[in-house]
């Protein structure tokens, strides 16, 4: 777990693309679960952010 | 080419043209090439979308070009988000998504693996079992409703025939709770093949020698099964699931030709909801928001999909 900080606050690409993905699928679940409406209705803003930050991240150093 | 030809070109081309080209360095020659590609994928790619985005903020109608279309900001996006029409339309096709993929899965690397034992008559068995994604999606969509008949489909009699209840009894396609069924047994029928051609390539690149090795350290089947084959065809898995993962997502002519969306909204899938937004009741506007949401989320599970498939292929 510190280790994960560390490389977060180092700017690392893959404890960021971690979090990314970790958005995205958050996002995903959230639009198709059939549960709570306001999870679908906060999950395109969860994905968005999710997946601009990947596009982001991607370019960060190992 | 020869030296011969290649001369023979360069006589021919006249002297201007000549003088023109050797003055081009080599960085130029090949933005020539790429050129049209770039401008292709940029006219047929990025602009449409880039004008859908742009679109999305606005309440334009399509079937009223001379109204002038006025920004509405994030309305759309907001008035999408909190539909429990379209809530619904999610979750059916996160369930036609879900067990076509399990299934498609499942049987498809089956069949693969059967296919890869050697026997006789593969080639024809392989060409039999490929068959069905050879076939267009509105041939497949309009024999399945013939199948799904209660009074003569086929697929009646046979469930009739193991459960011993009456064909009439039930219907397929007309059942609020058969239909999402009936559409992911279509689709399963259609495009386990091309799973099963995807695993059957990552099967056929195995090589032997693991096997034999394994054997000789007295692996049993299982254990092989389990820890060589499994891992070293995980790629093409994954692969697999990936494109019929964004295919189903986009699923449309099967079940439009199938079920229609019916009955009710049980088979509305968001690609079927959303041609009906613009092309049915001329909100564009309204479905740009929509296909911008689709998108991003596509793109996303795209992203983090090709991210894992990269780790495994580094394993």
């Amino acid at each position: 777990m510190n280790g994960f900080l560390k490389e977060l606050l180092r700017l690392r690409r893959g404890a960021w693309e971690m979090v990314a993905s970790t958005l995205i699928a958050l996002g995903v679940i959230m639009l198709m679960q059939p549960f709570v409406m306001e999870l679908f209705t906060y999950s395109f803003i969860v994905t968005l952010i999710g997946t601009v930050m990947f596009v982001i991240v991607s370019h960060f150093a190992e | 080419m020869t030296d011969a030809s290649m001369d023979k070109i360069a006589r021919a081309t006249p002297a201007p043209m000549a003088r023109r080209i050797r003055g081009l360095s080599d960085r130029t020659i090949a933005w020539i090439f790429v050129a049209p590609s770039i401008f292709l994928l940029l006219a047929v790619n990025i602009f449409p979308l880039i004008w859908t985005i742009r679109l999305s903020f606005t309440d334009y109608r399509v079937n009223r070009p001379n109204r002038e279309a006025e920004w509405v900001g994030l309305e759309n996006y907001q008035r999408i988000l909190s539909d429990s029409g379209i809530w619904s339309t999610m979750q059916a096709t996160a369930h036609f998504l879900i067990w076509t993929i399990v299934l498609q899965v499942l049987i498809g690397f089956a069949l693969a693996y059967l296919i890869n034992m050697k026997f006789r008559g593969n080639d024809l068995w392989t060409t039999i079992i490929v068959l069905p994604m050879m076939l267009s999606p509105a041939v497949v969509g309009n024999f399945w409703t013939f199948l799904y008949q209660p009074q003569i489909g086929l697929f009646n009699y046979v469930i009739a025939f193991f459960t011993g209840a009456d064909p009439a009894s039930f219907s397929m396609i007309g059942d609020v709770n058969l239909a999402p069924w009936a559409i992911i047994i279509a689709d399963t029928w259609m495009w386990t093949p091309f799973v099963m051609l995807i695993c059957l390539a990552g099967l056929r690149s195995i090589p032997d020698s693991i096997y034999e090795a394994a054997e000789c350290d007295r692996a049993s089947k299982w254990r092989q099964f389990w820890t060589l084959t499994i891992p070293m065809a995980l790629p093409f898995l994954m692969l697999a699931v990936l494109f019929r993962g964004i295919e189903n997502f986009k699923m449309f002519d099967l079940v439009v030709q199938l079920t229609g969306g019916g009955p009710g909204n049980t088979t509305t899938l968001t690609s079927i909801d959303l041609k009906r937004e613009a092309f049915e009741r001329w909100r564009t506007g309204y479905s740009s928001a929509y296909a911008v949401i689709l998108f991003v989320t596509v793109f996303g599970l795209a992203s983090i999909y090709v991210k894992a498939l990269t780790k495994v292929k580094e394993r």
